[in-house]
């Protein structure tokens, strides 16, 4: 018994728990926090795995499984639902076969999204069930429920996890092995189910809402709908991460904890709040469990205490519970150190975006305009739209090289958007390899259809990089680490119709200047590909560069790069050989006007 | 050299079996603090303890600050550690010692690696790098038990600093609860075998430094 108890991830128990529930297709595109679950899966060589181009394909070939009767599931983090919205509408209006199961993770606090959005409201809006699990062993049997409920009543499921449920270890009593339910699936013909003309479309809407009352049963007597009585004085509803705040902070009070939280348990929550004298909900982000038991016609309180924004932690529910007088004032907590430096996340040493971020800062004189950004309102000399990606990481200073970042594969359009307003300064969109893949394309189909006059800069690392090193389209290998075919992006960029490429090397100062220069004077759509190798997979490092201290003149140019490797102690600035990526970067070098870094 | 600047304090926590532990690990997106407290957690786990531990990664993986909470008791509820709550501090650089003190309760355990890697603001000049008595004093605000050992340069005579992260469990080890054979055995199973060896020597060095230390000021 003691072997099967493991320290595992949410993410890695939601793999166990899918691949022990016999799923036999799932599809994901990379997104903090929900990355690690496909790819704990696709370790799995007897099921499909595969990294999608965005998530919106990646739903749908979720659901052309589900619909040959295999279980199939797709996972995301929760700006991914937005990319994926359409199909998740229609998965919901078809119907599956074999069981469906869509995995949102969510954000709160942001820790490495654009936006705290809370995808709850999704499953209410597509008529779905909800799970929600607490910690990793929730995860583990959640995902064994969420088939059996998607096979018992023809509907997608969606679970619900957040980062601190995917990112945290605990404690797992992996119980099942694995079991296909349906070990031969086909495709059935089945107009009325799948073809969402209005003429099938509208009665089967109304098999939702008939689904949507047999799920309202259903949630009445679903074994991970649990209350737990202590102290009738106080009750809690709670779900997700929230429920563990919530324990610690009042120990003694009556708990009801959701596990599934769409549809609620009306009759439980009713009866719950009838044997408790103050009704309270904890939960994070939006009042979505609270607005919904309000409508009830239950008392309940809960947002007008915690707040909306950000994540929970024990710390925080007790400051918010003490302000409502549910606990009493305790002991001051110590303000953290004052004064100490920050120390924000930075480009690696070595990393292929430096180079052309550099030449982007110098041409477009971001560091004047930062200077001068309280002198009112100036258009950069260069504007630079973003996107998602490490490359975000070049708005800071010292690069500090763009001007907008909104979701995946924005940046195109917007710079089209902007050239089109009739800005006068030139407009570059920038874009990773992956983020074009997943949603840059038809921009640039866009962008050469409509004749904006913009660049269109695509870092081409050869990774989906920030999210920790996944394949994509474009680097001609499986999630299951098979060779496949390789999109190169050269060749669709021309076959879409651009006619002014260049390819560049991420590493070569000059090329990227001359490049840049050039493609920015041009009166048509254009595309510069810098490529160069992700730092973080060049295995090989050789030959760190060294200052030669009696050439330095602190005139400190290298640092104006942002290399981690290149630092600065009692005013000689050097380079940490332990952190320099040598040979295969050499920026510093190239740019040293006194020619003091060598090898 | 040791840099030794605290009194010989009651440890409490190497002797009988403590009911509960919070611990907090940090250090700079590189220098291997979630192997640390993974390891931390599996050693816990296979103790009896019920553990659960948490990263506030996202995007410091890139050089920024990192911190991972783990938390071992008979029964944990919340991953992440209340603030004031915090029964040892493991810190794999300085500065980032300084900015979670906060979180020690009174009385608690700081282990400091003696070793700064400024971050760009300071190389840019923008910031002051805190001094050793800065650091000391906001560590000093919770507790007297401050421990600082010089992890790096013993690592890099053993020959391969990236042991950094073993040897500060090799300190945090004399302090546990948990049973030194438990403790090797946990890092000979997430260790490759050809750097298993080095790893369970820096594992080694680390008690015997933090014995030291503990012996020295007395």
């Amino acid at each position: 018994m003691e072997k099967t108890l493991q320290l595992i991830s949410g993410n890695e128990a939601l793999a166990l728990g899918a691949y022990h529930s016999g799923v036999q297709v799932a599809a994901a595109y990379p997104g903090t926090p929900s990355t690690e679950i496909l790819e704990n899966l696709a370790r799995f060589k007897d099921i499909y795995a595969e990294w999608s181009t965005n998530e919106k394909v990646a739903m749908e070939v979720a659901m052309g499984a589900a619909y040959t009767g295999a279980r199939a599931m797709v996972s995301m983090k929760m700006v991914g639902l937005n990319v994926a919205s359409d199909p998740f509408m229609a998965a919901s209006y078809t119907g599956i076969i074999g069981g469906l199961v869509i995995i949102c993770a969510d954000d709160p606090q942001i820790h490495s999204s654009q936006n705290e959005q809370d995808n709850r409201h999704y499953a209410r809006m597509a008529k779905i069930p909800m799970l929600e699990p607490t910690d990793s062993q929730d995860a583990y049997d959640l995902m064994g429920y969420a088939f059996d409920i998607s096979e018992e009543f023809d509907t997608p499921v969606m679970l619900r996890t957040t980062t601190r449920i995917s990112h945290s270890k605990s404690v797992v009593d992996l119980n099942r092995t694995r079991k296909v339910k349906n070990d031969s699936p086909a495709f059935f013909f089945n107009q009325q189910k799948y073809i969402m003309l209005p003429v099938n479309a509208l009665p089967r809407h109304a098999l939702m809402e008939k689904r949507m009352l047999k799920l309202k049963e259903y949630t009445e007597t679903f074994p991970l709908n649990q209350i737990s009585w202590g102290k009738r004085d106080l009750g809690i509803v709670t779900s997700g991460v929230a429920y563990h705040y919530a324990r610690e902070v009042f120990p003694e009070a009556s708990f009801l904890k959701l596990g599934m939280t769409w549809p609620l348990p009306e009759k439980m929550i009713k009866d719950f709040a009838g044997q408790v004298d103050r009704l309270i909900v904890v939960e994070e982000l939006d009042p979505f469990l609270e607005d919904n038991i309000k409508s009830m016609g239950v008392e309940v309180t809960g947002k007008e205490f915690i707040p909306l924004v950000g994540e929970l932690n024990t710390q925080i529910v007790t400051d918010s519970s003490i302000g409502v007088g549910l606990i009493p004032e305790s002991e001051k907590i110590l303000p953290p150190a004052e004064g100490l430096p920050k120390r924000p996340p930075l480009l690696c040493p070595g990393c292929p975006h430096t180079g052309i971020y550099f030449v982007l800062n110098t041409l477009g004189q971001r560091t004047k305009l930062l200077k001068s950004k309280d002198d009112g309102p100036q258009e950069p000399k260069l504007i630079i739209t973003g996107d998602i990606g490490c490359y975000t990481l070049g708005a800071y200073p010292p690069l500090s090289v763009l001007d907008t970042t909104a979701c995946m594969g924005a940046g195109i359009g917007q710079a089209l958007g902007m050239a089109r307003a009739g800005v006068k300064s030139k407009v570059v969109a920038i874009i990773g390899d992956s983020t074009f893949m997943h949603s840059g394309i038809t921009g640039l189909v866009d962008a050469v259809y409509n004749q904006g006059h913009i660049t269109i800069i695509i870092l081409d690392n050869r990774t989906t990089a920030m999210t920790g090193h996944q394949e994509h389209p474009g680097t001609g290998i499986s999630a299951q680490g098979e060779e496949t075919f390789a999109v190169d992006i050269e060749s669709l960029a021309r076959g879409i119709g651009v006619k002014d490429i260049k390819v560049i090397n991420a590493f070569d100062i000059k090329a990227l200047r001359n490049g840049v220069k050039d493609s920015l004077d041009r009166e048509e759509v254009s595309v510069i590909i810098v490529r160069g190798s992700c730092a973080m997979r060049v295995r090989k490092r050789a030959n760190p560069r060294k200052i030669d201290v009696e050439k330095c003149t602190q005139c400190n140019y290298c640092l104006s790069l942002g290399c981690p490797a290149i630092q600065s102690a009692d005013g000689q600035v050097f380079i940490e050989p332990t952190l320099c990526a040598g040979d295969i970067c050499t920026i510093c070098e190239q740019l040293c006007p006194l020619k003091a870094i060598s090898a | 050299m040791r840099t030794v600047m605290s009194p010989e304090g009651d440890i409490g926590m190497s002797n009988a079996k403590m009911e509960k532990i919070n611990l907090l690990v940090t250090g700079v997106g590189g220098q291997g603090v979630v192997l640390a407290s993974d390891i931390i957690g599996e050693t816990a786990l296979a103790a009896g303890y019920d553990v659960k531990k948490t990263d506030t990664l996202g995007m410091a993986q890139r050089g920024g600050s990192v911190l991972s909470h783990v938390r071992l008791a008979p029964r944990v509820w919340s991953p992440l550690i209340k603030d004031g709550t915090v029964d040892l501090l493991l810190a794999l650089e300085k500065l980032e010692a300084a900015r979670w003190s906060h979180f020690l309760r009174p009385g608690g355990i700081a282990i400091v690696n003696n070793y700064e890697q400024p971050p760009l603001s300071v190389s840019l000049g923008q910031e002051k790098y805190p001094g050793d008595g800065a650091i000391a004093a906001a560590l000093k605000r919770r507790t007297d038990q401050v421990y600082f050992v010089d992890g790096t340069v013993r690592v890099k005579e053993l020959g391969n600093v990236r042991t950094l992260n073993i040897f500060m469990l090799g300190c945090f080890s004399v302090f546990s609860p948990l049973d030194v054979e438990t403790w090797r055995e946990s890092i000979a199973r997430r260790m490759p075998e050809n750097i298993r060896e080095i790893n369970l020597t820096a594992f080694e060095t680390g008690r015997k430094e933090i014995e030291g230390v503990r012996i020295g000021k007395s």
